[in-house]
């Protein structure tokens, strides 16, 4: 399950993200960023790397598929 | 636009452009993508170089400079400041024209240049690379080549499609947020540093002067910083304290790979070059000159390859960078790795050793030479890159 949220429409693409990325699983496009769920192991590397706090970990979802 | 040329250039920044320029010099077929509507947009960087390094590939010129610089402030944690001259001067460009001078240059030595094409996927026979499959117009497609040069930046996929291992450890990417305000009132012929851990931990903070008041502002964090704290929060404490109510012109992010070199940058069909190849100085962060450097080196080889019907040769190109810039950087990154952590009692040590040195005295390397006194081996490191001319 994808645990990694993009914050809509704050995204300024600069790519860090997708540079830490171990597993390939994130794209950008000209204007566009979208993670591969299949792809992704939420190890939260893209959270830390992005200037801008545009992802986010998101803990409640964990914490509800876990109930 | 055809559906094979000699070579397809994945990017259109300064490593792209050269890349291109120097193989299409060779007689050639190059074509270079550009996924972006604009060739140098949107601009993700600080914009400085030094003068001797654009030199090498394209004439100084008022359009695509902003200002010229000659000399380097250091902003110790207290307050201190000290300038200190710079034996070569360097500029702060216009990346959005300067990026589209390459890119021009590239295209009178014969280099095709489409933009809004989005490569994402490689055609790969026998264990090479044989071409692109891309997205333009909404259509997908696909582009064959004798070699593919991926100058796809930070963001660089292209490599790991070809089995290299192109991602780098979160702690190496310096993550970077900027502003280009207006009305600040620095001296337009200096670059200032600031240090410390609550301007910037493990990194430097910068002001880097643009035409007419006008400034780029920003700093990197490294992963290992931006698990807790976002460079953007950095950045916001620092207008909020130094300039308030400064008019903001431009705010964008961008990310440095501060690592060394890949260990691998080419393979069968493909060659790496710029920040896709992480081809950074880590000691500074600039990469746009050692990536049209890498472009430059790259692109010659492909050309070569081509011209005398031997593939294999572009798997030189690895050698060749590490001997033009590769080791030079191992060092830099050495020397790095001691300096951005440093404590924020050193820093104001060293920034008061240094005002006590006359002007005349002041140099880059006696700025090492004081911060690393206790530590020969890197003095030795120092010796090599900053000393020795």
């Amino acid at each position: 399950m994808l645990l990694i949220d993009i914050i809509p429409n704050k995204c300024d693409f600069c790519g860090c993200c997708v540079g830490v990325c171990p597993e390939d699983a994130i794209e950008l496009k000209e204007a566009e960023i979208k993670i591969d769920e299949n792809l992704c192991t939420n190890c939260s590397k893209c959270v830390w790397a992005c200037p801008i706090e545009v992802l986010k970990f998101n803990k409640e979802r964990l914490v509800n598929k876990n109930r | 636009m055809k559906s094979e040329y000699d070579v397809i250039v994945v990017g259109g920044g300064p490593a792209g452009s050269m890349a291109a320029r120097f193989a299409a010099e060779q007689g050639v077929s190059v074509i270079m993508l550009e996924k972006d509507r604009d060739i140098g947009y949107p601009v993700r960087c600080g914009e400085a170089v030094s003068k001797a390094g654009i030199e090498e590939f394209i004439k100084p010129d008022d359009v695509f400079i902003s200002t010229t610089i000659d000399k380097f402030a250091m902003i110790s944690p207290d307050g201190t400041e000290v300038v200190i001259p710079l034996e070569q001067s360097g500029f702060i460009l216009e990346r959005r024209i300067f990026d589209y001078e390459l890119a021009k240059q590239a295209a009178s030595y014969g280099v095709e240049i489409i933009t809004r094409a989005y490569v994402n996927g490689l055609i790969i026979e026998d264990g090479k690379v044989c071409g692109v499959k891309y997205e333009y117009k909404g259509e997908q497609q696909e582009m064959r080549s004798k070699v593919v040069i991926a100058a796809d930046g930070v963001e660089s996929r292209i490599g790991r499609w070809a089995g290299i291992k192109t991602h780098i450890d979160f702690r190496d990417m310096e993550s970077c947020t900027q502003v280009t305000a207006a009305n600040i009132d620095v001296d337009s012929s200096t670059l200032y540093f600031y240090f410390g851990k609550d301007v910037a931990p493990e990194g430097y903070f910068w002001i880097f002067p643009k035409r007419n008041n006008s400034a780029n502002i920003g700093l990197g964090v490294s992963g290992a910083i931006g698990k807790k704290t976002s460079s953007q929060t950095y950045l916001n404490k620092f207008m909020s304290e130094h300039y308030p109510n400064a008019p903001i012109l431009t705010k964008i992010a961008g990310g440095v790979p501060s690592s060394i070199t890949l260990e691998k940058i080419s393979a069968p069909g493909i060659i790496l070059v710029g920040d896709a190849a992480r081809q950074v100085n880590p000691l500074s962060g600039g990469g746009i000159v050692s990536g049209m450097i890498g472009g430059k080196i790259g692109g010659t080889i492909v050309g070569e390859a081509i011209k005398q019907n031997n593939l294999n040769h572009i798997l030189t190109y690895d050698k060749a960078w590490a001997e033009r810039l590769g080791k030079r950087h191992e060092i830099f990154g050495r020397i790095k790795d001691t300096i951005y952590n440093l404590s924020d009692e050193k820093y104001n040590s060293i920034a008061h050793a240094i005002s006590k040195v006359p002007m005349q005295k002041r140099s880059l390397g006696n700025v090492f030479k004081i911060a690393l006194f206790n530590k020969p081996s890197l003095l030795i490191d120092i010796a090599k890159v900053f000393l020795i001319k």
